[in-house]
């Protein structure tokens, strides 16, 4: 029998439908102002992908942010416990477990089976989250999909001081006053928010095998950022922004 | 679009004074990261002052306010025998013969517009908030500030006057008028503030209500900042947000008394935005008899 997961994030809500151990279908809708309707949504997407009736499935389980207003889940798991999961099932060495979303990142140590052994959540500050990358895309007027490779273009590492989006968003026009490039803008944009995750993983010790999942795991600027703070290279599943909802099915009890 | 976030800028000389006749002309300018200030004093008493948006440019910015405040009363820089510069962006005035922090030039300044009893100093400004403890001569005994966050400060004002689309001299007041007041925003980041300020308004918030939620999460904020370094009467609040009656009131509800009242433009003194020009011109008098030039 299917057993499916449902990641209600900040931005999309993202369903995967789990049979025998392995991901047939997936389906991912934004997540607006409905949450409820949403996920409902990007649950029907992924079940008509796996050409699956409803009550094929046996367990819903929910997770994210929004992992409340999920009336029909059977089952909920935190955040933190559905990428703890999902980062061994994906790479099995995984210890440490990355994931970045739009609002929240969070660090993972985890053992063998995916079990938490201990984590840091930020969720008050966008500092440190894919907010932040985005509010400096309008500072820069790139698009998001231009920003990271944008940055890899970059030939000097220059500081970013702002600790804050708000502060961010003037220091990256004053930058442009001063002509400062836009490549390097970017990159001082991925480092700043690189050293706050950093720091995050560094409070849980780093082992050579870190996974990063989560949106922006799919920001080839920030990857790059991350792995040269962390001086490890970083192991990323295929479909980072599904690791939720996949660690959230892997919970279902059997 | 309208920029809802433009407060209006202003100066004032004042009458019946001339600098012709005075001993000591000094000036105090302010470069703030939203505004900047100057103040001109004559033999230690505030004859004009002019306040302007900081620009991109803040050399220019000082300049530009400086020239303001000497509109049409004949002075030039030759004439004026000490200039401070102070405020964030203090490097930045090229015509000061010294640069004081904001934190000494607020102290000083707020000493001389309430009087020596002022023994706590809360300013915020447009990019941070700063609670001072002062002794009767204005010097700074302990402070404190928060300069990492836009949560409680100015600039998150003009995020939401910009979301809410009332005018930000106008959002303080505004949130005053709610018949009961709401729960503070539960989120401090101006950004996740601002999604949830989204969701009160779909709601059904009336916007008031969601500038009093905000209002009070900026007062919390700042009260936070002020207990650590503890609240001592009297008790006055300078920089921008002086002017917003909406955190004002929250933050004398929460400390549990009122702050003193803005010093009478009418009686010569500028309002508390000038706070740290006045003190900056005020040290450019000691300087100059000093001779420190």
């Amino acid at each position: 029998m299917a057993v499916a997961g449902i990641d209600v994030g900040a931005r999309y809500a993202k369903a995967v439908v789990l049979q025998d151990g392995r991901v047939t279908a997936s389906g991912s809708v934004a997540t607006g102002f409905d949450p409820a309707a949403s996920a409902r949504s990007a649950l029907d997407a992924a079940l008509a992908a796996a050409g699956l009736d409803a009550s094929a499935v046996r367990a819903v389980v929910a997770t994210g942010a929004g992992a409340e207003m999920v009336p029909f889940a059977t089952s909920r798991i935190s955040m933190v416990g559905a990428v703890a999961r999902a980062g061994v099932w994906h790479f099995p060495d995984a210890r440490t477990v990355v994931d970045v979303g739009a609002e929240d990142a969070r660090a993972a140590k985890t053992d063998e089976r995916g079990t938490l052994l201990d984590f840091v959540v930020n969720d008050r500050c966008a500092a440190g989250a894919g907010a932040f990358i985005e509010a400096m895309t309008r500072a820069l007027e790139v698009r998001l999909d231009e920003m990271g490779p944008l940055s890899l273009e970059s030939t000097r590492e220059i500081p970013m001081n702002a600790q804050c989006v708000i502060f961010g968003e003037s220091e990256v026009v004053s930058l442009i006053h001063n002509k400062t490039s836009k490549a390097d803008i970017a990159r001082a944009v991925y480092d700043a928010m690189a050293d706050r995750v950093s720091s995050m993983v560094r409070r849980l010790g780093v082992n050579p095998a870190v996974v990063l999942v989560g949106g922006v795991a799919r920001d080839a600027g920030f990857v790059s950022s991350l792995s040269r703070r962390l001086g490890v290279e970083l192991r990323i599943p295929e479909n980072p922004e599904f690791s939720g909802a996949v660690g959230a099915a892997l919970s279902a009890p059997s | 679009m309208a920029e809802f976030w433009k407060w209006p800028e202003y100066r004032k000389t004042v009458p019946g004074k001339d600098w012709r006749s005075a001993a000591v002309v000094t000036a105090g300018i302010d470069v703030g990261s939203v505004g900047s200030k100057a103040v001109i004093m004559v033999d230690g008493e505030p004859y004009a002052w002019a306040v302007r948006r900081t620009g991109s440019n803040s050399p220019d910015s000082a300049r530009r306010v400086l020239d303001w405040a000497m509109e049409g009363t004949g002075l030039d820089d030759g004439k004026i025998h000490f200039i401070v510069g102070t405020g964030y962006g203090r490097v930045n005035v090229p015509m000061a013969g010294k640069t004081i922090t904001e934190i000494a030039c607020h102290g000083r300044g707020a000493n001389f517009l309430w009087g020596t009893s002022v023994r706590t100093v809360l300013d915020v400004g447009g990019q941070d908030v700063k609670a001072i403890r002062v002794d009767e001569k204005g010097k700074i005994v302990q402070f404190l500030m928060n300069d990492k966050c836009a949560a409680g400060t100015g600039r998150g004002m003009e995020v939401f006057a910009d979301l809410l689309s009332v005018p930000i001299e106008q959002c303080g007041e505004l949130s005053l008028s709610v018949p009961e007041e709401p729960p503070p925003v539960s989120c401090t980041c101006v950004v996740f503030a601002k999604s949830e300020a989204v969701a009160l308004l779909r709601k059904g918030w009336s916007r008031e209500k969601v500038l009093a939620a905000y209002c009070s999460a900026m007062a919390h904020r700042m009260v936070e900042l002020l207990n650590k370094v503890g609240v001592e009467q009297e008790f006055v609040i300078t920089g921008g947000q002086s002017k917003n009656l909406g955190v004002v009131r929250r933050v004398e509800r929460l400390v549990g008394f009122a702050s003193l009242p803005a010093p009478n433009t009418d009686e010569g003194r500028p309002d508390p935005v000038f706070a740290g020009a006045v003190g900056a011109a005020l040290f450019a008098k000691a300087l100059y008899e000093r001779g420190g030039k």
